[in-house]
């Protein structure tokens, strides 16, 4: 039973697992596609890096990815700290509005955006109101939930005496929230300015509703490729993504390990002063 | 203090970006695309696009139940394991959210076309070329083929929260494994499943990539729909109207899920 369940663990991780190292080997074989796998060669990856085009999609897509995730994390820390404070109802209110780009459905939530624009564009008069300033707001708005959603926990985990004692050693409240309360859900805003980054990263259904023809980003552009053949390329891309994503991960993972071993630390501590 | 200030940039921000992009939704929805007074045109032609509609829940519902199926075992597993694995393998569920669905669904493409890799495989011991892609199994396959991590994880969380003493009390009470499963650690996973559920459904429902590349013409998904709407034959105002019934329809399959759960925290979030 133990076997079977084990089998069938393994089995599942390699469906999700398949077209992902297809992809991977495809970025190494000379074939004219991913269904016709030949010979080993490192000349797709030679093309790529000599592609100014795709390292250009490329650079377009980190940036937006930085840009929005850094502004949703500055702004969606501030908003966690502010709605935790809100009275119950009012912060239930909010946290509703919150969650609406995470439970609609993407287009959904493209298709409102680009209504909006559009409805902007009509009020400035000007037809070209899509592009960078309206790809990266999209962005930010869609990644905002994620950054406020994975603070707030860490807010009702503090324990709120380390603010008031900050405030009895003579700080103002600012220095209070610097040194003590940034300190504390420090880990919450990591994961979620990651988290924020990844999703922002590999977006396509919203970026699709609000980008410009002037600052198109990875996903879009693979996506207009399906009307001709995908030069192979891209697979070397989708390799280089692939391990640096992994890189990404890794490094969530210390950061969250450290966050237990730390939580886990001071309930001990807790748990040795309520024993005293 | 002042606590409540720091949030305004953000209320201010979910204001202009969220609601207020809803009301030009309803606005559009409700307005004739080409004289701007109101209209119940657009909502009327739902009747139209029923049988895409249907064909969407119909789908969507198939892989999400699919989804259940093979992600709660998975889920069991990895919560099961020892701490240092269970890092590893949710690590493992995670990757594929964060590569390219795109590329992803392509390679399923180069598995599954005619010429394809399982085809040609089929062909060498003597099978002929069987029809997987273009058929309404092969959505199905990429639907739950992205999203079975959306169900995983959740599942996996709320696993994990289970109070071993529980398990313990159920066996000395004389239940045995398949006994303990059914009646305390299923029912207690409930906020798991309707979550996972959710987050598999919506974005299957939705869909217009998984349908277009491994679909048929003909059995378009609401979400292609709504895509041409705004990219091919230009009618955003039935674009709207659609997107305004797909959006009051998942709401209204969302309340009826959160009927089952008999805990008011069912979000689970990852």
């Amino acid at each position: 039973m133990k076997k079977l369940h084990r089998i069938f663990t393994v089995i599942i991780f390699l469906f999700l697992y398949i077209p992902m190292i297809l992809l991977c080997i495809g970025s190494f074989s000379s074939g004219s596609d991913l269904a016709h796998i030949h010979g080993l060669t490192l000349h797709q990856y030679k093309e790529f890096f000599a592609d100014g085009v795709l390292i250009r999609l490329l650079l377009n897509s980190l940036i937006v990815a930085v840009v929005s995730s850094v502004i949703a994390t500055i702004i969606g820390t501030f908003a966690a700290v502010g709605i935790h404070s809100m009275k119950p109802r009012l912060r239930s209110l909010v946290m509703t509005a919150t969650n609406i780009p995470m439970t609609n459905p993407d287009i959904v939530t493209g298709v409102s955006l680009a209504l909006l624009f559009a409805f902007v564009g009509r009020l400035i008069h000007t037809n070209q109101v899509l592009g960078f300033a309206t790809l990266l707001l999209a962005h930010i708005t869609f990644n905002l939930p994620y950054v406020i959603l994975s603070v707030m926990p860490k807010l009702s985990q503090m324990d709120p005496n380390l603010e008031e004692a900050a405030l009895d050693l003579g700080c103002t409240p600012v220095q209070a929230f610097f040194k003590v309360v940034l300190h504390e859900i420090m880990p919450g805003i990591l994961s979620g300015a990651l988290m924020a980054f990844t999703m922002s990263l590999d977006d396509f259904v919203i970026s699709y509703f609000v980008y410009g023809p002037e600052f198109v980003t990875l996903p879009i552009e693979i996506y207009n490729y399906t009307k001709k053949p995908l030069p192979s390329k891209i697979y070397a891309l989708f390799t280089v993504l692939f391990v640096f994503i992994l890189l990404v991960m890794i490094i969530m993972n210390i950061v969250q390990a450290k966050d237990e071993k730390n939580s886990a630390r001071r309930q001990s501590l807790k748990r040795r002063k309520e024993l005293n | 203090m002042k606590n409540k200030l720091v949030s305004a940039p953000y209320l201010v921000w979910m204001m202009i970006f969220i609601i207020i992009p809803l009301g030009i939704v309803v606005y559009f929805a409700f307005t004739d695309s080409i004289t701007g007074s109101f209209t119940f045109n657009n909502i009327a032609k739902i009747g139209t696009y029923l049988p895409i509609f249907l064909n969407s829940i119909w789908l969507a519902l198939i892989a999400a139940v699919i989804c259940l199926i093979i992600g709660y075992p998975v889920a069991l597993f990895i919560a099961h394991s020892k701490p240092s694995t269970q890092r590893f393998l949710i690590l493992l569920v995670m990757l594929p959210m964060c590569m390219s669905f795109l590329l992803r669904t392509l390679a399923w493409v180069a598995l599954l076309e005619d010429t394809g890799i399982i085809n040609s495989f089929l062909r060498k011991i003597g099978i002929g070329p069987l029809p997987l892609i273009r058929t309404n199994g092969a959505v199905i396959l990429g639907m739950v083929y992205n999203y079975l991590p959306y169900m995983i994880l959740p599942l996996y969380t709320v696993i994990i929260k289970i109070n071993p003493l529980l398990i313990e009390a159920a066996q000395d009470l004389g239940c045995d494994g398949a006994a303990v499963f059914r009646k305390v650690t299923l029912p207690l996973s409930t906020p798991g499943i309707i979550s996972g559920f959710t987050m598999v459904f919506v974005p299957a429902v939705s869909t217009f990539y998984i349908s277009k590349k491994l679909g048929t013409p003909s059995t378009a998904l609401i979400g292609d729909v709504i895509e041409a709407q705004f990219k091919a034959a230009y009618n955003p105002n039935l674009g709207a109207a659609l997107s305004l019934i797909l959006m009051i329809l998942i709401f209204i399959c969302m309340g009826v899920m959160n009927k089952f759960s008999y805990e008011d925290e069912s979000m689970v979030t990852i």
